[in-house]
This record gives structure tokens, sequence and C-alpha cells, in this order.
């Protein structure tokens, strides 16, 4: 009688947490041989500015995926190191180049966008790496900037790196959603 | 400590269980000074603890052979059997025989660990810096010019004693070539030192020994130990700049280098290539393994791991960078001329 | 066993006084009865049955790994995975199995073995039990949901730290840890205070059989050592959940911190494992050789001097990482004198068994596995106490041959031969003793071909902890070997399981005293009356049942209340008359609120906050005051027959 039960009790257990189960999926996926590798997403705009409705261009459901896995994340922190980004946007607050912490975003503050930022480059200084990172890292590290200004999991997010410490712990970074830049939107009407 | 004496004295030591003792990645076949020592230490230890081994299952066997005689009725003993007197004088012999086994080793152990602190005069230094899953190996010069870069591989000058200085760039690894010295730990923010001086020519492999991540199982290095004039050479070639390519296909094969991704992570020295996190390809030809000795460096190895390293390394930092076959075909054959 | 002189029994009380007693102390029955009890021996039996099914999961764990590592370059099994498979059976055994089995085994024999009624805090016992489950599952849970630890059961920073380690996966291996710690320090009190103050009316210190003795070092070990890996697995929580930089090097902290803190608890740990074992073994070698074990004294130094040593080893686990010589070779001293008690007890043992009558049933053969595998185990510890060779085989497959030899010999056949051994009196029935021995063979065969090649291997330079090795490397046939021997283990282990539950619904019934033993435990029935001992047994030395004569007895304790006897600490005079808890739903549902701070302070900070309210409000629950019995004894109670020796 008390193994019947204590497998009945297992059973609840597992299905209660069969709920949780997806979320967790996404999280601490490691995929790390995909058959395919990964491409650019497709339709991005950079700017708020555009004829017919004011819809928001759709999602690319891959964007979501990035945010809220860790391992890409993970991945992401440590290629902003490798590939010096903070030569220029220092740990997120910004220096040569723009803060990535906040919510001000010239060229669009969606994943996405981001990842064109990366990829195409911007003038005044952004450098073009679209053949010198492979398509899945630059994924990755937009996914990461999208974690310094809290738009990423905060559970897939590393709390700090093993270095010397110049940002709050990503975990606790309050979520800045993506406004676009006041000075741009003013000029030129809109 | 003096060597000699003592490994004539345990010369004889049993190697019997442990046939096939000569290879590559083994501490039964030393072949420097540190691994000759710690030799000493374990034929000293399976003497002694074989022998005190030998004499537990010697007792025990005793007393199971004893267990056949016919048992006399009674109610069961507690204490103050007739025998008592003779086994608590056979307890006092015994502590005092463990102790004696135990002083020995303590004392052997000790002065063999001191000897392994010991650096010879004017030694070669090199600094290994172990990254996820690959070793960073630079030799000290002055000026600065005159330091190599390498990966993966050492090359050690026979007869001279080298010190190795161990540090690392993100998790624990262990730096471990059990032919020539022990372990030790790369830990990171610390710098930690081992000391090796090689004796016997020959090619040997060493294996990160200190659980590393994903990789940690295919993250191996070689060590040459070769002639001084033959270190001198390696040396030598290994500070000249890269070949400059010949044949159009090379030309290709540089420019695919240059601009796609390979030169964000890896350095050629000569060449528009400055990357530092991954390996210096520089002279990547005269290496005898690829990809932390997970393959040999042949042209099909090498174009396998350029095409597709997470099948050969899943995890590995490496990534998949799109080529066509052309390509690939053009960026192996300008590596394989980087000798 | 004719013409041997039997053990004597204990005098019943009258009828209606043991019907009382029984009703007084009885489990409620149905669901409420099995969620609310504090009956130690019902909470033993579960903690033993679940320890045993975290075995066979580990065990399982166990034989995908050596699967994998047959053939070279196998395949079979991608290294993430991989990874989490050693840390989970590295965990599982470790955290999950070892420990909490030998408490369990502890809560089930120490009242019975000391001649109390129940243990000292029976509610304390029960939250034990739920808080151990829940960590198992939680962590089984996690493996099942991809969120298994995969930095190995030790999980070293940095790899395991913030950067390194991506998602909740070693967070929920660090909360396991403090679950099982919590678990296992709430068992290591109650056994403690039960074998130092409830001991019979004349067990003083020197009559304590030595199970007992090493129980009772084991709990003041784990009362020390649990706190360091708490301190350790905590600061890594509070790491990576918050940014802290207690292993940060670059910020100040510092990565060997967590090395030193977890093998302050590690290396105790392992002794908290064994040291059960042995006392397992001083039980079973004296019952089937018909004699006390030689050297009392010496043996209980033994236990008390290993128990001490153990604290002060810890840095032979970190000889490669470049700490200074000189300290080093401390380690190395302190490590090698471990061995001296270690021998001393062997000598002890096989003295008994020449001494003695030696009768060859199941849990003798696993004490003789015991000697001839446990020894081979220590010898080999000995081998890595010396730093110029720990710097060889360290991190390598001799380690792993060094310690599976010195936990499996050294506390699994102990184990196995206790559990066994201890069978009729929990069950009332007999297991097959064919079964029993075939189990035997096949688990001590199936060992050796295990695990000793790996000492080959490790000496051959086969690292540990790798997915995979080359078919070039010439380690292939030394693994298949082992692989081979890993089924054989395992085969020999399902005999043992089968033989247990086939036997304990079809077993020959058993007596009080089937195997002609002399402790307090084989007075009274099997299975025992939930009171365990009817009348409270006196006693007038070492062995209680083999001394002759009448058996004296002390009346005098509520029949109609549950009341437990206190008595001194050195000479176990009757000191206090103390009622003892009934079952109680508050362990259970302080179980659960503790699960949801632990659980949910991975995910959220602010539980270890919020989720302390439902924790408070069941402690008050359960602390609510309550009419107690507590008296002195009288003056005239406290004279025992035969006193003292």
């Amino acid at each position: 009688m008390s193994v019947g039960w204590k497998r009945r009790r297992r059973a609840a257990l597992m299905a209660a947490l069969a709920c949780v189960a997806p979320a967790a999926c996404n999280r601490e996926n490691r995929n790390m041989n995909a058959p395919v590798p990964e491409t650019a997403p497709k339709g991005v705009q950079v700017s708020d500015l555009h004829p017919g409705p004011s819809a928001a261009w759709p999602s690319d459901p891959r964007g979501r995926e990035y945010e809220g896995n860790a391992t890409h994340i993970a991945n992401g922190q440590r290629y902003y190191k490798w590939f010096n980004c903070s030569g220029c946007h220092f740990n997120g607050g910004g220096g040569i180049g723009p803060a990535l912490m906040d919510d001000k975003w010239r060229y669009g503050g969606r994943i996405e966008q981001i990842y064109a930022t990366i990829a195409q480059g911007r003038p005044n200084g952004m450098p073009s790496f679209a053949d010198k990172i492979p398509e899945q890292q630059i994924w990755e590290i937009a996914a990461y900037v999208r974690s310094l200004s809290g738009n990423a999991d905060k559970l897939a997010a590393p709390s700090r790196a093993d270095e010397m410490s110049s940002i709050p712990p990503i975990s606790n970074i309050d979520k800045a959603p993506p406004k676009g830049d006041p000075d741009v939107s003013k000029a030129g009407g809109g | 400590m003096t060597r000699l004496p003592a490994r004539l004295a345990l010369a004889a030591a049993p190697g019997l269980v442990l046939c096939s003792c000569r290879g590559v990645q083994t501490m039964l076949d030393p072949a420097g000074d540190q691994a000759r020592d710690i030799d000493v230490v374990w034929r000293a230890m399976l003497i002694v603890c074989g022998g005190m081994y030998l004499l537990v299952l010697g007792f025990l066997a005793w007393a199971l052979w004893r267990a056949r005689r016919p048992a006399p009725v009674g109610a069961p003993a507690i204490g103050h059997t007739p025998a008592e007197r003779t086994l608590e004088r056979s307890l006092s012999a015994w502590v005092a025989l463990i102790v004696a086994g135990l002083v020995t080793l303590v004392t052997i152990s000790f002065l063999v660990d001191r000897s392994l602190a010991e650096v010879g005069p004017q030694p070669l230094r090199v600094k290994v810096t172990a990254h996820q899953w690959w070793w960073q190996v630079d030799y000290d010069g002055s000026p600065q010019s005159q330091i190599v870069s390498t990966a993966n591989e050492l090359h050690l000058p026979l007869n001279r004693p080298a010190v190795v200085e161990l540090q690392a760039h993100d998790v624990i690894h262990s730096f471990w070539a059990p032919n020539l010295a022990g372990k030790v730990d790369l830990i990171p923010g610390r710098t930690n030192y081992v000391a090796i001086t090689p004796r016997r020519l020959g090619g040997f492999r060493g294996q990160c020994a200190e659980f590393c991540g994903l990789e940690h199982a295919k993250m191996a290095f070689d060590v040459t130990v070769e002639s001084p004039e033959a270190f001198e050479a390696w040396r030598r070639s290994q500070l000249a700049e890269a070949q400059v390519p010949t044949n159009a296909q090379q030309v290709h094969g540089q420019q695919l280098f240059q601009t796609k991704a390979c030169v964000m992570c890896h350095r050629i020295q000569g060449a528009e290539a400055g990357g530092s996190t991954g390996p210096d390809l520089t002279h990547l030809m005269s290496r005898r393994h690829i990809a932390a000795g997970a393959l040999r460096n042949s042209r099909g190895d090498l174009a396998a791991w350029i095409a597709d390293p997470q099948g050969v390394k899943p995890g590995t930092t490496m990534p998949r960078v799109p080529l066509t076959s052309d390509e690939l075909n053009d960026v192996v054959a300008y590596l394989e001329m980087l000798k | 066993m004719t013409g041997v002189a039997e053990a004597r029994a204990l005098t019943a009380l009258d009828v209606d006084g043991e019907q009382a007693l029984a009703r007084t102390w009885a489990t409620p029955r149905g669901l409420w009865g099995f969620l609310t009890t504090v009956d130690a021996k019902e909470i033993g039996k579960r903690y033993v049955v679940t320890g045993l099914a975290f075995l066979a999961l580990g065990g399982v764990l166990a034989l995908v790994m050596r699967t994998q590592l047959a053939r070279p370059e196998s395949g079979l099994i991608s290294p993430d995975r991989y990874n989490q498979i050693f840390s989970m059976h590295g965990t599982t055994m470790m955290f999950l199995f070892a420990v909490p089995i030998m408490e369990a085994m502890g809560l089930y024999l120490t009242p019975l073995m000391v001649g109390s009624r129940t243990m000292a805090f029976p509610r304390l016992n029960a939250f034990s039990y739920w808080i151990y489950l829940a960590g198992g599952v939680m962590l089984y849970v996690a493996y099942l949901l991809n969120i298994a630890p995969e930095a190995g059961w030790t999980a070293y920073v940095p790899l395991s730290g913030p950067e390194y380690s991506a998602g909740k996966r070693t967070d929920i291996w660090a909360q396991m840890v403090t679950f099982t710690e919590v678990a296992g320090l709430a068992a290591a009190v109650s056994m403690a205070t039960t074998i130092l103050k409830m001991r019979a009316p004349g067990m003083s210190l020197a009559r304590l059989p030595l199970f007992m003795w090493s129980m009772l070092t084991t709990s003041f070990m784990v009362m020390l050592a649990m706190p360091a890996v708490m301190l350790a697995t905590s600061f890594l929580i509070s790491d990576r959940l918050i940014g802290t930089h207690f292993y940060n090097e670059a910020e100040g902290g510092s990565n060997l911190l967590y090395q030193h803190l977890f093998w302050f608890f590690g290396h105790p740990e392992v002794y908290i494992i064994f040291l059960p074992g042995l006392g397992m073994v001083s039980e079973i070698t004296a019952t089937f050789c018909r004699r006390s074990v030689f050297g009392y004294p010496v043996m209980v130094l033994s236990l008390l001097s290993t128990g001490f040593l153990a604290f002060g080893l810890w840095v032979h686990h970190m000889f490669a990482t470049g700490l200074p010589h000189l300290g080093d070779s401390f380690y190395t001293a302190a490590s090698m004198t471990i061995a001296l008690p270690a021998g001393v007890q062997i000598f002890c043992w096989i003295a008994t068994l020449w001494d003695g009558k030696p009768r060859f049933a199941t849990p003798l053969l696993f004490v003789v596995g015991f000697v001839i595998t446990f020894v081979a185990g220590g010898l080999s510890g000995v081998m890595l106490a010396s730093v110029p060779l720990d710097l060889q085989v360290h991190d390598t497959y001799f380690v792993v041959a060094h310690f599976h030899y010195v936990l499996i010999g050294g506390a699994v056949f102990p184990l196995l031969g206790g559990i066994y051994y201890w069978f009729p009196k929990v069950t009332g029935r007999m297991p097959d003793e064919v079964a029993g021995k075939w189990s035997f063979w096949l688990i001590f065969l199936g060992f050796h071909l295990t695990f000793f090649p790996m000492h080959i291997l490790g000496l051959r330079g086969m690292p540990r902890r790798v997915y995979t090795y080359g078919a070039d490397m010439g380690w292939a046939d030394l693994n298949l070997l082992s692989t081979l021997g890993a089924y054989l283990l395992a085969s020999g282990l399902l005999v043992y399981l089968l033989n247990l539950v086939v036997a304990a619904r079809r077993g020959w019934p058993a007596g009080p005293n089937p195997w002609n033993a002399g402790g307090l435990e084989w007075a009274t029935s099997s299975p025992p009356p939930p009171h365990n001992f009817g009348a409270t047994p006196v006693v007038e030395g070492r062995e209680p049942l083999w001394l002759p004569g009448e058996f004296p007895v002390m009346h005098g304790l509520d029949v109609e209340h549950r009341e437990v006897l206190l008595t001194t600490i050195a000479d176990g005079k009757p000191d206090i008359r103390e009622g003892s808890p009934g079952p109680s739903i508050w362990p259970l549902l302080s179980a659960l609120a503790v699960s949801l701070l632990f659980i949910g302070s991975i995910f959220d900070e602010w539980f270890l906050v919020w989720a302390a309210i439902p924790v408070m409000l069941c402690l008050i629950g359960w602390f609510w005051p309550k009419s107690s019995h507590s008296k002195l004894v009288k003056a005239p109670d406290d004279k025992i027959p035969g006193a003292l020796a």
C-alpha cells in the first residue's frame, strides 16, 4: 500500500512539473551541433519610420529562443569580451560607443535589430561583423546585449562574469524595454 | 636525495602486475628526473603496502583455516579467552609494524617532495596558459620579438631543466605529462610552476587532468624531447614569420582566412591575422596533432576540423564557419603551407 | 545449533501491559499514519528503502557510463549528457545513498541497541526523512528536465560558477546538497542525544555496543562537517544568483576557498560513510564468531581517533593546486596516520575470527569481503597520501579505483552484510541463505573485476571524468574488462535485492534471536513491537544476551502515555522520565515549507524572505507547548542489580 502511494505521489509531481518543463527545456538546452547552420533574421527594420499602418513587424521566434537560453547568453557574454565589444561599449555602460544597458536604441533595441547592427555595422564607428562572426554567434552576442538591459530571461542570464565587477549583477538589472533614440526621432519629423 | 642507491635498492621491486609499462602517457615509464623520483616513491609504496596487504591476507587466511577446527560447545565468549594475552602482544607488534611502515613512507615521500621542488640552474622558461579546451604555449624570450608562441605542443631540450609557468584563462585545468613529471593545476588568478628535466629523447603525451567542462576528454598536448641543437633549430623556425603563399589557390585561401571569421580568433604572424583568443597558427604544420590532440595533423583531418569542429569536439569554442567546398579546399591549401 | 548455549531472552510484561503499551506507541493506520508517524522504526525502514532506490538509480547511471567507456570513441552518449551522468552518479551515491542509508540503519537500530523505546527527537527524525526525500526527488526531476548538475559531485569553481556553468543546473545541485545536509544534521543530532542520554539502565559507556560507538562518532562528525559544505554551496548559490564575489578572484574572492570549504566537509564525509560500516562489521563479526570483538577499548579508541583525525586531512584533495609544499607534507603525514586506527581495527576483527568459532553465513562472508577489499583500498589511500605520488595519480582512474575500494569495500559490503543480518529483526523473516551466498560471490567478483583494472588504467595515464578516449591510447582492453565486471556486480546486487524482497513475503519466520547474537536488539520480538521493549532491560555487561542467569528488567515506565527513560551519560544510571511526542503532521508540513523555501530560492532570492513565513508558522505549530510528563526518577529507583563493570 505504501509503495503504491509513493508511486502515485511521484506521478502527480511529474505531472505538475510537466507544466514547467517547456520553459526549463529552452533555458537549459545545449544544442551544440545543429544540423543546419544558423541564418540571419530576415526583414529587419532599423527605423520606426515606415509607410503604412504602424503595427510592429513580426519578430523572429528564434529571438525568444536565444534570449531565453542560458548557454547562448553565456556564450554571448564570452564573445562580448573576445571580440572586443567592450573596447567601445565598455561593460555595457558605453564610452566611445553608446550605452547598451539603457533603453535608448538609435537603430532599434529588439534582438533582430541588434543582430542587424552587429552584422551590418553603423555610421560613426560600429564595424560590420557580417562575415567575421558566424550567424549563431551574432545571435548569441545580441542575446547577451539584450540581457544587459534586462530584456532577456533573468533566470537564463549569468549573474556576473569572473572578472572585475563593473555592472550590477545581470539578474538584478531592471528591465528597460527599448525606446527609440529621442534625438533622432525629434529631428526629421516623427 | 641520493637517487642512485635508492634506485638500485628498489630496482627489484615487483613491476609484475603492470605489464606493458612502456607508453607515451604513463607514469610507469619515467623519462625525466621528476617522474623518476616519483617512481622511487611508487616502488617503495608497492613494497611496503604490498607487504602489509600480504600480511593481512595471510592472517585472514590463517583465521579462516582455523575455522575448520571442530567448534567446542559452550556459551559465546565475552573477552577473556585463553588466547587473549597472545593477541594483545601481537596487536602491539602490529601497531609497531604499521608505525614503522608509515614512518618509512612519510620520510621517502617528504624527501622526494623536496627534490621535486628543486630546479636546476639556468632553466628554460615556458609559459603554458590553459583555455577551454586547448593549451597556449609561450616560450620566454627577450626582447619580446624572441617569444615563441605555439599551441598544444611543447618542445624541450634533453637534459636541460625547464620550468613551466602555469596559468589558466578560464576554469581550473591540470597540466600533466606523466612520463616527465607530476601534475600541477592551472588555476585562474594564480600562477603555479612545474619543473621538468627530461632525460630521454622522444615524443610524449600529456592530458588535462582536472575536469574543465565539455571537452575535458579531448584536451591533450604533445611533448617532444630533442637534442639541444634540434631544439634551437625548432625555436628559430618558430620565430620566423609565416610562409608567403605561392600559388593562386593558396593566395585565395589566405584571402578567405583574412576576410572570414578565422582572423577574429587566430593569429598568423606575417599575415593580416592577429586574433588572440584561439591558437596561433603561424607554424600549424609543424605540429603533430591539431584540436588539442583530438585529430592528427593531416590534410583530411584538418579539413574535417574546419568543416565541422562541433562534430569532432561537440561544445568546442571554434564555431562552424560556413564555407563552400571550394573555399574549404583553398583555406586548407593555405594552412598546409604554414610549416 | 545443537549443543550450543542459547542466548537468554527478555521476560515480557504481562499481557495487559503489553497491549496497553502497544496501543500507546502505535502509529495510526492508513495514509494519515503514514504521513504523521514518528516511530523510528517506520522512519528507518522507509529511509533504507529510499536509500536503496537511490543506490539502484546511481548504479544504473554507472552502468551507462561503463557502457560508454567500454569502447574507445564509442559515441553512445554526448559529452554533455555524460558530464551530467557522472555528476548525478557521484551526487546520488554520496549524498542520497551513502550517508542517508547509514543514518537510516542507525535510526532503526539505535533505540533497539541501547534499550530505549524510541529516539530522542522523534519528530525531527520524521522531518529528516521528508527533507531528504524532497531533495532527492528534486534532483531527479531536474535530471528529467535537463537541469541535472554537470560539474561533477564536487562542482569546483570557476567551472560551476556563474560564467562557466550556464543555467540552473549547478544551483539545483547546490540546493540539493543543502537539503541532504539538513536531513543529515537532524538525524545526527537525534542519534547523538539518544546514544548519550537514553540508554538502558546499567549500560555505561564501557558497555556500549561498537555499532553505537560508531554512530555516535559519526553523528558528531556530521555536526561538525556539514556546516562547511552548507557554507560552500551557499556561497556558490549566492555568487550565481545575486552576483556576489566569494569565488571571484578578480574581486578579491578565491577559487581555492571553495575547495577548502568543500573538502573540509568532503573528507570527513567519507569517514561519515565509512564509520557506521565499521560498527556493523563489529556486530556481525561478534555474532558469527561467537565471541565479542577482541580489544574493545582499542576498537573504541580507533573509532574516536578516526573521527577526530578525519578533520585534519582535507588538503590531500588539493595537493596539485600549488599550495606551499611544507603544508602539504603535514597533510601527507596526517593522511598516513589515519591508517593506524584502521589497521588496528582490522587486526582486532581478524583476531576475533581467529579466536572465535566462525560460522560462515552470508553476513560473515561480507565481512571477509570487506577485509580483503577495504584493506586494499586503504593501502592505495596510503599511496595517495604521498604528495609526489599523488601528483601523478590524482584525477586519474587510480583514484576512482581507490575510492570505490574503500567506499564499496569499506561501507557497502558491511552495509549489505548488516542489512542481511538485521533483516530477520526488521521483517521477522529469514532471507534465503543460498541466494545470499550467490549474491555475495557475484558482488565480490564483479566488484574486483570492475575496479581492479582501474588502478592500472590510472597508472597508464587515463584521467578521470572523460567521456571517451582515443583508440591508440591502449586503454580499451581494461575498460572493456571493467565494463563486464560492472554488469556482473549489478547482477549480484540484483540477486541480493530480490532475495530480500522475496524473503520479506515468503521467508522462513524468524524468532527474536535467529543468529544467537548478544546485543539488546535481539531481546525483543521480530519484528519489534512499536514500543520496542515491554520491560526496560537492565544491562550488566557487554553482549547482555550472552550473560548467564535471569535477565534483569526494570518496571515503572508509564504504559498509558508515551514515556522514555533518560539515563546519565557516563554510567547509565536512571535519571529522568520524559514524555515522548506522538504522531504529528508538523514534520511533514515543515518539510514542505522548507522545501518551498529552498527550491524557490534557486530561482529568486526573495523566497528566502517570503517563504520563511510558512516555515515560521510550521515551526510554531510544531513547538506549541503541550503538557509534559518529565519527572525525575526518585532515589530508591536508581538501585540497579549488578551495576557497573
